[in-house]
């Protein structure tokens, strides 16, 4: 929420180090204009994101999460992209199957030189967590009970 | 079946002559009916303790993590796809290994026959190929073996062991011997409801919980030295009251199983409030199938999915702007 009231959402950006951070810098460098509401995490990789890491995001209410590493065969370290997407693809399918929404957790690639693409990214993820509205499931000691079923969107 | 506890003695008695530190691990009768309990054999002398019967729930390849010595193991077709597993993560080794295997027909549901006894505390039971007569303190009832078998029993594919040594109890070469793949049609109603549903059941579900980590202790997989539960610095998991928290624990579990779960059911059988957990490693399991094209412990040679990958994976869940 801020000061009129209208909520915002608060979404965290796992960025590595490698591609998709130098990518938000271009992007900032450029001017490109983007949601301002990423709050971004450097990453050495995104092999380094732990599904816990996410599912903590979640956890402390925040309404979104998106991990972003380099494209397939650019890893920085070789294959910690590939590992990462093996883990990621089961995580998701994990979370929607227990009935997180589809696209409170994304996952994308962006590299150093695709400062308009990551704008995009962040676009398109910012605007599909407006849809969804704030963060209600999986949510720990929200107030009036976080696990009123009917709380559910 | 009294042919069968014959062989398996025969064979656990070959294995303890055959040199010294040697142990068996098998079934004994346990102190009520309907229950077999684990036992381990190190003397001859012992081995007439040794059952087989509808009861040998327990998937014995969880003692067997860095245990040392020769060891004699009679296995299921669920517990040699644990074995399978354990090998491949460096757990034991295969040498030290001498695997009976049995042809399971499926392990009957304790909990199932209770409950349609009608309070009757049972005393006896007779089991037969097809059906099993329970006798109760007043009455005696009949049951049809097939119906009340545990879940995943109903489900299984494969249960004739995928490693052994010996190969005894096969009943009819129909059976088959080399794993079949899942078609996962248990899933199919709930992954039809829409996420509300899903979610409210997922949340009726962790409300029964009361985290003693059983479903933990009975895995046959979940050898950690130090869970990521019992783990404070960092702490993964908090450790309130909090049904978030409960999730967490599920959700974690469950994907620290992905690619490893053979489907035994043994944190089910051990989770004392009857909550669906295999509900979350079914899924999974169905992942790994459709994703990475494996299931756990159908051979050695395969590496876990989680533990490799392929440059052609699926990119199809990410954003493309």
């Amino acid at each position: 929420m801020n000061e009129s009231g209208q909520w915002k959402p608060k979404i965290i950006a796992f960025l590595c180090n490698w591609c998709s951070y130098a990518g938000a810098d271009l992007a900032g460098t450029s001017r490109i204009q983007y949601p301002p509401n990423i709050r971004v995490v450097r990453v050495p990789c995104s092999g380094r994101i732990d599904p816990f890491f996410i599912l903590a995001s979640l956890q402390n209410g925040l309404d979104g999460v998106l991990v972003s590493g380099c494209h397939p065969g650019e890893c920085h370290y070789l294959s910690g992209n590939y590992s990462a997407r093996r883990k990621f693809a089961l995580l998701k399918g994990l979370l929607e199957y227990v009935g997180v929404e589809e696209g409170r957790v994304q996952f994308s690639w962006v590299s150093a030189s695709e400062g308009v693409r990551f704008a995009k990214v962040i676009e398109e993820v910012t605007s599909h967590i407006k849809t969804l509205g704030p963060a209600k499931i999986l949510v720990k000691n929200i107030p009036g009970g976080s696990f009123d079923v009917s709380a559910h969107p | 079946m009294s042919q069968l506890i014959h062989e398996i003695k025969e064979a656990a008695r070959d294995f303890l002559r055959d040199g010294e530190d040697r142990t068996v691990i098998g079934f004994e009768q346990g102190s009520l009916p309907l229950q077999s309990r684990p036992c381990f054999i190190r003397k001859e002398n012992d081995l007439e303790r040794l059952v087989w019967n509808g009861f040998c729930k327990n998937n014995l390849a969880g003692y067997l993590p860095k245990r040392k010595g020769k060891i004699a193991i009679v296995v299921k077709g669920c517990d040699s796809r644990a074995l399978v597993e354990l090998i491949k993560e460096n757990q034991i080794t295969r040498d030290q290994l001498v695997i009976i295997g049995v042809a399971c027909n499926g392990m009957i549901d304790r909990n199932k026959i209770e409950a349609d006894m009608d309070g009757e505390s049972i005393v006896d039971v007779e089991e037969g190929e097809d059906v099993l007569t329970i006798k109760g303190t007043n009455s005696s009832k009949v049951f049809d073996r097939k119906e009340y078998l545990y879940d995943h029993c109903k489900v299984c594919t494969n249960p004739v062991p995928v490693i052994h040594d010996i190969l005894l109890g096969q009943r009819d070469s129909n059976t088959p011997q080399a794993p079949v793949n899942d078609t996962f049609s248990d899933l199919e109603d709930f992954s039809a409801l829409d996420g509300k549903e899903r979610w409210k059941y997922f949340t009726e579900e962790m409300n029964k919980c009361i985290r003693c980590y059983a479903c933990r202790n009975a895995c046959p997989m979940c050898y950690c030295p130090e869970c990521f539960v019992d783990a404070s610095r960092p702490q993964w998991v908090g450790k309130s009251t909090d049904l978030s928290d409960t999730m967490i624990f599920h959700l974690m579990r469950a994907f620290h199983l992905a690619g490893r779960c053979v489907g035994c059911g043994a944190c089910e059988q051990a989770c004392p409030m009857g909550v669906d957990i295999r509900k979350l490693n079914r899924r999974l399991q169905k992942d790994v199938m459709d994703l990475f094209h494996y299931k756990a412990g159908c051979n050695l040679e395969e590496k876990t999915p989680l533990a490799t990958f392929r440059t052609d994976d699926s990119d199809s869940f990410m954003v493309e702007p």
